[in-house]
């Protein structure tokens, strides 16, 4: 009562007062509905529910949606899913699990003590839990476990569809490889349906393209009995399969590569010069991304990441090289656009050029004598590029250069993409805060210095030389169908940009390319089965100081690496490739060799193609 | 700042320990939740959940170290910047479980849609504070509240939050009746409000029409979101009279629950603790809005009243819809079990509320 004498002294807000008498009312309705609620739950059907928890053997299975196949230009199969199995093994379901599990020893000829050693290593996990005792059984031990069944109780066989890589090694980087999803990735992709275990692309195109490849989990829910066993199915959602994915490569150029790359730490990559397709790129080391979807090991793991000579890296679109000699091709366009070479005046070339007080040596100790535009590219001349760089100036040269797709991100539909680096002054000034130097667009001629590209950038950069100005979107997805062959989405050549040029300037770059295949530094490039066109580069690793020495006399990481950009055939240009050897030495050495062995074989299958049109159209003939 | 004495003699000792009798229940369900029975302890959450009831500490005794007529003043400087961080949560928001409701501030991921349930109460208490006409308010009365509360829930349905939109609505229309509507009016308001339900049914996201589809029939779809609903009727249910004993329930341990530690909290601890757990912490809360509601009765004016009003709605909504919603009288929506649920945000809201509550009760007897 103390207390309405306090409200009548103060008399704060009658109204509230008396509505909030309603409000008692109502908190005690709610309250008592709540508390109902609870008593119907855990007291009148306590005992149900209680039942049902206890044998809680209603069980959810996932099973995840087929992956879809990754295909080649031709419909050569890259990637597809096979079955196999799994056992496991789930300890609550069996009353003397160490019975149960020698008797499978026994039907399966294993070892008792290995199988007893697995289940002791992973029995501090909740009984619940399953253990893997077998991935990828083989056919007989699923045999012997399905015919024991009854004696083997908790022991089960899961299929699981297996991602499996026809060529190995072969297009490893581009394909990439799968991996059961990690915490982070849980996080982000479970509202899409993914679960613990699952596996979901890790690198390459089993990432970029997950989406498209995974397909939708479906699930069962399955009442069990005590012995784990499955009684029935309660309810199914069935899985949708994921989307086959069609490639522009060639599973043959793509294997020819790999195989010219010769195990040597490289790249090479394959572009169609009409459309950005790429046909093949190849990048060494490589692994096995077969290792990856049979459950890699982790001394296997560790010894992939912490090998010096990268495997995992894919260096056709994540290594960023100086282009070296190859960059001289930009010079020459530039040069010749921007009105600044004569093409036809000579200079004369003494082996060094000289800018302000410093002297830059030509790759040829002596020089080359009187060198003209045409012969510069063909023997590829240092000094004629030298004293070429300060006249165009670095600004004009990084806007060539760019307009050819270098120093940017090509947008390839791959992982993880470099963008390589071409400097311009207000780079410098935004990266360094310090003003060009004249003396580094020196540097900069001969494809050093600042500049880095990637070996991608340069293939497209060819395939743009090549026809002519049209620089396209490199291509490596032509196709996404779903399983019943509808196309899903189509991708098409996407044009970048058309870069103008005078014809004049595209029939004295073509020509000299040409030369320097047929005389010069590119003549290891030479093949009599097909007419190629290409430079030579040879990028610096460290900065040479004082004599000339010999790239073998370097120790190994520090030895030039080796370029060769090419396109064929010289007066019908169909294919473009960069091919860069990674401390390989000369370009003309290491690199054009490699180039030439793609260029053969897809002359080879090009006639293997119009010889089987032509047997169909003889066929047709004669059918008539 | 100087500190009355009065205060300290009319310090509100009820409401701080029912707030740390829910916090304590809350850090021991979450400790539960949170339990790896592999590794025989639990993870970080019942530790955090400790660290943000510090931060608590100091929302609730910062709510009532100041005259709360002060609040009249920074009503709406408050909810412009809840309007703010909540435009924020959608740019720079950090997304989880398929919405956008949390901003990194580095240490701390801020969900402003909890306090932002604070600031409806705060701008209603200042826009009704002064005394009612004879008749009650009008429909035209209420543009303005109106005006101001839309864009909040409108924020948070696009995150999307359905829970925390479906709290300030009704914290709305509760403050809106409490401060003295007319009965007429509120009919025609109900009348708009069951023609907009199929307007509003087009605005929902797939998911959240899948909660509602799969409450009216629980069999609809068993594999997926009538799953969980299934899934922890049976954790209460079968927790029974006196439950299955801390760290014992058996729906929690094998992950059949979801969302655990927050928002199916309470299926964790009713499958532990049984009807007489369920009693005991439902029969907290009652006493805690009761005595809050006696606070309303006893404030001394308007404004005070409006704000206890208010604060304990929340806490009584909350308590309603997550216990309803848990034992499947109704559909799953995202609604924090009121100090209990894990979850920084939420219990510094919530405990910023209950000091603000204390503060009107402590000034009731100064003049």
């Amino acid at each position: 009562m103390a207390a309405y004498t306090e409200i009548n002294k103060q008399d704060g807000a009658p109204e509230l007062r008396r509505r909030a008498v309603l409000l008692f009312a109502i908190l005690a309705i709610a309250f008592l509905g709540l508390g109902a609620r609870l008593i119907y739950l855990q007291i009148l059907h306590g005992e149900r529910y209680t039942f049902l928890s206890e044998n809680n053997r209603i069980r959810l299975k996932r099973v995840p949606g087929t992956r879809g196949m990754v295909l080649d230009r031709y419909g050569q199969l890259l990637v597809d899913s096979r079955p196999s199995f799994d056992l496991f093994f789930v300890p609550e379901d069996s009353d003397a699990p160490e019975n149960t599990l020698r008797l499978l020893a026994r039907y399966l000829k294993w070892d008792e003590s290995e199988v007893l050693k697995t289940y002791q290593d992973n029995k501090s996990r909740a009984a619940f839990d399953e253990i893997t005792l077998g991935r990828d059984v083989e056919w007989s031990t699923i045999v012997a476990v399905e015919t024991h069944q009854l004696d083997l109780p908790g022991v089960t066989l899961r299929a699981r569809p297996r991602r499996n890589y026809t060529d190995g090694q072969a297009a490893a980087h581009v394909l990439g490889y799968l991996g059961e999803i990690n915490q982070k990735q849980l996080k982000t992709f479970k509202e899409q349906g993914y679960g613990i275990g699952d596996e979901i692309g890790q690198y390459g195109l089993e990432r970029r393209w997950e989406e498209v490849l995974h397909g939708q989990s479906g699930g069962q829910q399955v009442e069990v009995d005590a012995l784990g066993r499955r009684v029935r199915v309660l309810h199914e959602v069935t899985d949708v399969p994921g989307y086959t994915v069609h490639l522009t490569l060639d599973r043959r150029l793509q294997q020819t590569a790999f195989e010219a790359l010769n195990g040597k730490q490289g790249t090479i990559v394959a572009i169609d010069v009409s459309d950005g397709a790429i046909l093949a790129m190849a990048s060494t080391p490589a692994f096995d991304p077969n290792n990856f979807a049979r459950g890699i090991k982790l001394d296997e793991w560790r010894a992939l990441i912490q090998d010096q000579l990268r495997p995992l890296s894919n260096r056709s679109t994540q290594g960023q090289y100086p282009p070296g000699s190859t960059f001289k091709i930009i010079m020459s366009i530039a040069g010749l656009e921007e009105g600044v070479i004569n093409p036809e005046a000579s200079i004369s070339d003494p082996g060094y050029y000289v800018f302000g007080n410093r002297s830059f040596r030509d790759w040829k100790e002596g020089g080359h004598g009187s060198v003209n535009f045409h012969r510069a590219v063909v023997i590829s001349c240092d000094t004629y590029f030298y004293q070429l760089g300060p006249k165009i100036g670095i600004d004009r040269i990084a806007k060539w250069a760019r307009a050819f797709g270098l120093g940017e991100k090509s947008g390839v539909a791959l992982d993880d993409e470099r963008g390589g680096t071409i400097p311009d002054t207000a780079w410098k000034m935004k990266r360094y805060r310090q003003p060009w130097f004249p003396g580094e667009t020196v540097s900069v001629a001969i494809g050093q210095g600042y500049v880095t590209v990637t070996p991608l950038q340069l293939a497209n950069m060819m395939a743009a030389v090549a026809n002519g100005g049209k620089l396209f979107r490199p291509r490596i997805v032509s196709k996404v169908e779903s399983v019943d062959g509808t196309t899903v989405h189509e991708y098409g050549p996407e044009l970048i940009r058309t870069i103008a040029l005078k014809p004049d300037t595209l029939k004295r770059v073509h020509a000299a390319l040409a030369d320097a295949v047929k005389v010069g530094t590119g003549g290891m490039a030479r093949s009599p089965l097909i007419e190629i066109a290409g430079k030579t580069g040879t990028a610096q690793v460290v900065e040479m100081k004082g004599g000339y020495v010999k790239s073998e006399q370097l120790t190994y990481f520090n030895r030039d690496h080796a370029w060769f950009v090419s396109y064929a055939p010289v007066d019908n240009p169909q294919i473009a490739i960069a091919v860069l050897v990674e401390h390989g030495g000369h370009g003309g050495d290491a690199a054009a060799p490699m180039a030439k062995k793609v260029f053969e074989k897809f002359i080879e299958i090009q006639k293997q193609g119009s010889d089987k049109q032509q047997a169909r159209l003889e066929g047709s003939t004669h059918a008539d | 700042m100087q500190i009355d004495r009065r205060m300290i003699s009319h310090f509100d000792w009820t409401l701080l320990f029912l707030t740390l009798a829910f916090v304590g229940i809350g850090v021991a369900t979450i400790y539960s939740a949170n339990f790896n029975l592999a590794e025989g302890h639990a993870g970080p959450l019942p530790m955090r959940q400790f660290t943000w009831l510090g931060l608590g500490l100091i929302a609730m005794f910062g709510a009532l170290s100041f005259d709360y007529h002060y609040i009249d003043r920074v009503a709406y400087p408050f909810y412009a910047l809840m309007l703010v961080l909540l435009a924020l949560v959608l740019i720079v928001g950090h997304s989880g479980g398929g919405s956008q409701r949390w901003i990194n501030l580095g240490f701390f991921r801020l969900q402003p849609s909890e306090p932002a349930k604070l600031a409806i109460v705060l701008i209603m208490a200042k826009y009704f504070q002064s005394d009612e006409p004879p008749k009650g308010y009008s429909l035209r009365d209420l543009w303005v509240p109106f005006a101001m509360v839309a864009p909040l829930v409108f924020l948070t349905l696009i995150q999307p939050d359905l829970g925390t939109a479906i709290i300030l609505g009704v914290v709305f229309i509760s403050m809106v009746l409490m401060g003295g509507l007319r009965l007429r009016s509120f009919s025609y308001l109900v009348a708009a409000g069951i023609a907009f339900l199929p307007v509003a049914w087009h605005f929902l996201k797939t998911y959240q029409r899948n909660r509602i589809l799969t409450f009216l029939d629980p069999d609809r779809d068993p594999l997926g979101a009538g799953y969980h609903v299934i899934q922890s009727q049976i954790a209460i249910g079968s927790g029974r009279l006196f439950g299955k004993g801390f760290l014992h329930g058996t729906q929690n341990r094998l992950d059949f629950l979801p969302a655990q530690h927050t928002d199916f909290i309470f299926a964790v601890f009713s499958e532990e603790w049984g009807l007489a757990g369920c009693a005991v912490l439902l029969l907290l809360y009652f006493i805690m809005i009761a005595y809050c509601i006696r606070l309303v009765q006893r404030s001394k004016d308007r404004f005070g009243a409006l704000l206890v009003f208010g604060m304990i709605a929340i806490v009584f909504w909350h308590v309603t819809i997550n216990v309803a919603m848990v034992s499947g009288i109704m559909p799953v929506v995202g609604v924090p079990l009121p100090m209990v649920s894990y979850g920084g945000s939420a219990l510094a809201s919530m405990m910023f509320a209950v000091g603000i509550m204390m503060n009107v009760s402590m000034r009731r007897f100064i003049f």
